[in-house]
């Protein structure tokens, strides 16, 4: 890479996805990164039953974004052939497990909002 | 509270200098666009061509800019090698020209035929005469087909025949012949002519493809595999040499130096050679014919630079005579005589990379030598040869060789991504980034 700058980063990945594809995700990340917010706001509180279901559904979105990258790219992990690779699949287990866990605690927040919680 | 408030001020301080950090280098190009009424005229639209004109447009107020090409598809050739071992469709491979162009060019439908450089005028395959004050020539190579005797591109896909570089369609019948290989087994030859060449690493890439994929299919046990080439070595980067002669020695794929094909005979799958070999009484080499069965063969032709850049008398006069690269100083790409026409992308007559990442680089230098001869300074801007090659070793890994003019690896990760190590990363910028790296090249954006 010449210069790696943001405008070319966000080139590139119009390109792998497709402009439309692309931002219609990053607008999926944001808004479900505000609706974590807003519920965090709203609540004034973790609540810890749903911190727990979010933990537990953790693993399951490590290895949904491994499956999902290795089916897109023609790989398997048999190919991981230094630290980089572990690396990045690590990172994209990672990205997988928070992504699910907010993905999760989130959704429980909508559909139980704590007064509903302690009944 | 207040500590909170004053963070946040901090914070929304800090988000709007990275917005605005953003946006900066945007505005600043389009604030120094230089204003001129220069007349730039560029044949080819292919990879070179088209990165160019965007790049002209983006940096030129005013400029007219013409672009010469009959070709109405564009090819990603970087992918031939992904469609020939079937890991992609043809489909993936094909757009239109006119897509990538940007508005305000001009783009003629027809082949340059004759360029001269005194009367600055290009003259196109109907006889319509374009002048020029700046001339880019990127008409990419020409694929000599006809020097493999008993050889056309009709018999790719037939006979066990395979033959990648002539285009998608012919990807995809390289893969339907090999794709029985792998299958069946038997015996497989891969060759490399002893021209100059497009992507030197794709002999080696396919290759290794079809071997990999052999050892897990129905072959698998029963094939064997020759690479034969003109040259001594496997690749020009001796250390990258050294490494692929390794792992061709780990893979069982034997090597066969000075092997130039010249002949074919499809009937009898019979493949002939010239070639050099050692009498082992006087230990003095002479040149023989050897003949090679085949159940599988690919067939990579001699490379040499298109008619209208050889009849113009723009090749070197000296070096590659039998192939006609276009004269130009390495560093530059300008012509030695003709301080307005520059090269880029396959024609250029330098030591090294006819490949997708040369244009990158070279893109950039033509650019700032041009606009600075508009701007009546000298540019600054050199090119050191870079190139880069994904050699993939096996489906699903591969190794990211960068190098330059000197034969130096050049790793764009140094210290994370090891050029000579085969990984999944590497497989991962072939397969999933270089398209868009690609695609936004000819946008002019990378």
């Amino acid at each position: 890479m010449k210069e790696l700058t943001l405008t070319t980063m966000i080139a590139v990945f119009e390109e792998i996805f497709g402009s439309g594809l692309f931002w219609a995700m990053m607008l999926l990340a944001a808004v479900i990164t505000v609706a974590y917010v807003y519920v965090l706001i709203r609540d004034r509180a973790v609540s810890m039953r749903k911190f727990l279901w979010a933990q537990v559904s953790m693993p399951v979105g490590a290895v949904v974004a491994v499956v999902f990258v290795l089916a897109q790219t023609n790989s398997a992990l048999r190919h991981t052939g230094g630290p980089v690779d572990v690396f990045v699949l690590l990172g994209v287990a990672l990205l997988g497990a928070v992504g699910m866990a907010i993905l999760v605690y989130t959704g429980q927040s909508l559909l139980r909002p704590p007064a509903q919680e302690t009944k | 509270m207040k500590d909170f408030q004053s963070s946040r001020r901090d914070f929304l301080r800090f988000g709007a200098a990275v917005g605005l950090a953003a946006t900066l280098p945007v505005g600043l190009a389009r604030a120094s666009k230089t204003k001129t009424n220069a007349n730039i005229v560029i044949i080819g639209a292919g990879a070179a061509g088209t990165a160019f004109a965007n790049r002209m447009v983006q940096r030129l107020d005013g400029a007219k800019i013409t672009i010469i090409d009959a070709r109405k598809n564009h090819i990603y050739q970087p992918g031939l090698s992904l469609v020939a071992a079937g890991l992609k469709p043809q489909e993936y491979l094909v757009s239109t020209t006119r897509e990538w162009l940007p508005k305000g060019v001009t783009l003629i439908e027809e082949q340059a035929a004759a360029v001269d450089p005194v009367a600055k005028t290009v003259t196109t395959a109907s006889g319509q005469k374009v002048d020029y004050d700046f001339l880019v020539m990127a008409p990419g190579l020409v694929l000599d087909h006809d020097a493999i005797e008993g050889f056309s591109l009709d018999m790719v896909g037939t006979n066990g025949i395979g033959s990648l570089y002539a285009g998608p369609e012919y990807a995809a019948k390289t893969w339907a012949a090999a794709s029985k290989f792998v299958e069946n087994g038997g015996v497989g030859v891969f060759n490399r002519p002893a021209t100059e060449m497009k992507c030197a690493g794709a002999p080696l890439k396919h290759t290794f493809l079809i071997d990999d994929i052999a050892s897990r299919s129905g072959a698998k046990g029963k094939y064997q595999l020759n690479y034969t080439c003109p040259q001594t070595v496997l690749f020009s980067v001796p250390i990258v040499a050294e490494k692929v002669r390794m792992l061709f020695g780990q893979r069982g794929v034997a090597t066969h130096y000075k092997y130039n094909l010249k002949a074919i005979d499809p009937g009898r799958r019979i493949a002939t050679f010239s070639a050099v070999v050692t009498d082992p009484a006087t230990g003095a080499d002479k040149v023989t014919s050897v003949e090679m069965p085949w159940d599988y063969i690919h067939i990579i032709p001699p490379q040499r630079a298109p008619a209208v850049v050889r009849e113009s008398g723009l090749s070197w006069a000296d070096k590659w005579t039998d192939q006609g690269w276009m004269a130009c100083d390495q560093g530059t790409l300008r012509h030695p005589q003709y301080s307005e026409i520059f090269a880029l992308g396959d024609i250029a007559g330098v030591p090294k990379g006819k490949t997708a990442a040369s244009v990158k680089w070279q893109v950039p230098v033509v650019e700032d030598h041009l606009v600075s001869q508009i701007q009546g300074r000298e540019g600054t801007e050199i090119y050191t040869g870079y190139t880069s090659c994904p050699m993939i070793t096996r489906v699903g890994q591969a190794m990211l060789v960068e190098f330059d003019y000197n034969n130096n690896l050049l790793p764009s990760f140094d210290g994370v991504i090891a050029p000579l190590e085969e990984l999944w990363i590497s497989w991962l910028m072939k397969e999933v980034a270089l398209k868009a790296t690609y695609n936004a090249m000819l946008r002019g954006k990378a």
